[in-house]
């Protein structure tokens, strides 16, 4: 009887583990993947190896809230580029639900706006799922750690994605901000308003 | 004549009320809609006109609201920026909308997102259904499978 009370716990600890895939929360230490760039090239987080850390985002050529948010994102990689804090763009959209993320217009988008970052392709969707993101634009500030990265922020960009001069909390910048002056990042989560991640069937 | 102008005047009126145009509001009146006791189990969707699997999902409460069910109030939120409410009107009269369309002006999401529902990342489309009298709700953010809508209200309804 014992027995089979032990087997019933098991399979119901089994069952919640899988409910439950694990993603990344503040404070996680992020593991290695690597990506194919719109260059061509690949890119493995491990490259960062002088940077202070990373900003991850999460995002698409298409949804208007990403559209919104791209000369910010560009601004915040000139910003925080030299300071050690890079960004790297990730599209993580099925291009068979949302044509205008195919890689060649990854490609186009990338010579347009003149990114001075990689955008990478996230074909088999397992760098977001594993990271937690469900939407665009979903942005991951990493802090290194020795020689790992440390999730430090989750969120959205700022609290105005309709105009950039409006907005009055600058999350990301904030948190970044906070990093550099090794003090503690007040808002370390919110919620990533925008277009929900385009996932295969 | 008297008569003609008349019947005139009352075809005009029923046009005007037939061609409803989004409500701009604030947050007080989506979280009144979401707190306030009420007889009727409120379907609250959110929506943009940009967004694809949203209209895609619309002639679903189009058609519940056209049940006309007593029991049931449809309240179409619109998330489109405040100042595309033309873009929101036409695509009303073009699509024909008859369930309430309130164009939700409240650009800093996270100050009220979590009051409609901790669980909401801020992607829609989103639906959310309560019996205020149970004090039950579902909430469903992703798009909504066909006959899933009548699902939910009929597992609020008791």
């Amino acid at each position: 009887m014992k027995k089979i009370v032990n087997l019933f716990l098991l399979v119901s600890l089994v069952f919640l583990s899988t409910a439950n895939i694990p993603t990344y929360d503040i404070g996680d230490i992020v593991s290695e993947f690597t990506l194919r760039n719109v260059d061509g090239t690949m890119v493995s987080l491990s490259n960062y190896k002088n940077e202070k850390g990373v900003i991850v985002i999460f995002d698409c050529n298409t949804c208007p809230y990403s559209r919104g948010y791209n000369s910010r994102i560009i601004a915040l990689h000139k910003k925080y580029a030299p300071l050690g804090f890079p960004i790297i763009t990730i599209n993580p959209n099925d291009p068979s639900r949302s044509p205008g993320d195919s890689f060649k217009e990854m490609a186009a988008q990338a010579r347009r706006k003149n990114y001075a970052f990689p955008y990478l392709v996230d074909e088999k969707q397992t760098v977001a799922r594993s990271f937690g993101a469900t939407n665009t634009p979903h942005v991951f500030v990493l802090k290194r750690e020795s020689s790992a990265f440390e999730v430090a922020y989750i969120g959205t960009i700022d609290n105005n994605s309709r105009a950039a001069s409006a907005a009055t909390k600058h999350y990301v910048q904030d948190a970044v901000d906070a990093l550099l002056a090794d003090q503690a990042i007040s808002t370390k989560k919110t919620k990533a308003i925008g277009c929900g991640i385009k996932w295969q069937d | 004549m008297r008569k003609v102008l008349f019947v005139f005047c009352l075809t005009g009126v029923a046009q005007y009320s037939l061609a409803q145009e989004a409500t701009v509001v604030k947050f007080d009146r989506l979280h009144a809609l979401i707190e306030t006791k009420s007889d009727q189990i409120q379907v609250i969707n959110f929506w943009a006109t940009w967004c694809a699997p949203c209209v895609k999902e619309l002639p679903m409460f189009e058609a519940l609201h056209a049940t006309n069910d007593p029991d049931v109030k449809v309240t179409l939120i619109n998330l489109d920026y405040a100042e595309k409410l033309d873009k929101v009107n036409s695509f009303i009269i073009h699509k024909n909308l008859k369930a309430e369309v309130l164009l939700l002006d409240e650009i800093d999401y996270n100050s009220w997102i979590d009051k409609v529902d901790k669980r909401w990342g801020g992607a829609i489309p989103a639906t959310l259904v309560i019996n205020q009298k149970t004090g039950k709700r579902k909430f469903i953010d992703r798009e909504l499978a066909e006959g899933q809508l009548e699902v939910l209200i009929s597992e609020l309804k008791n």
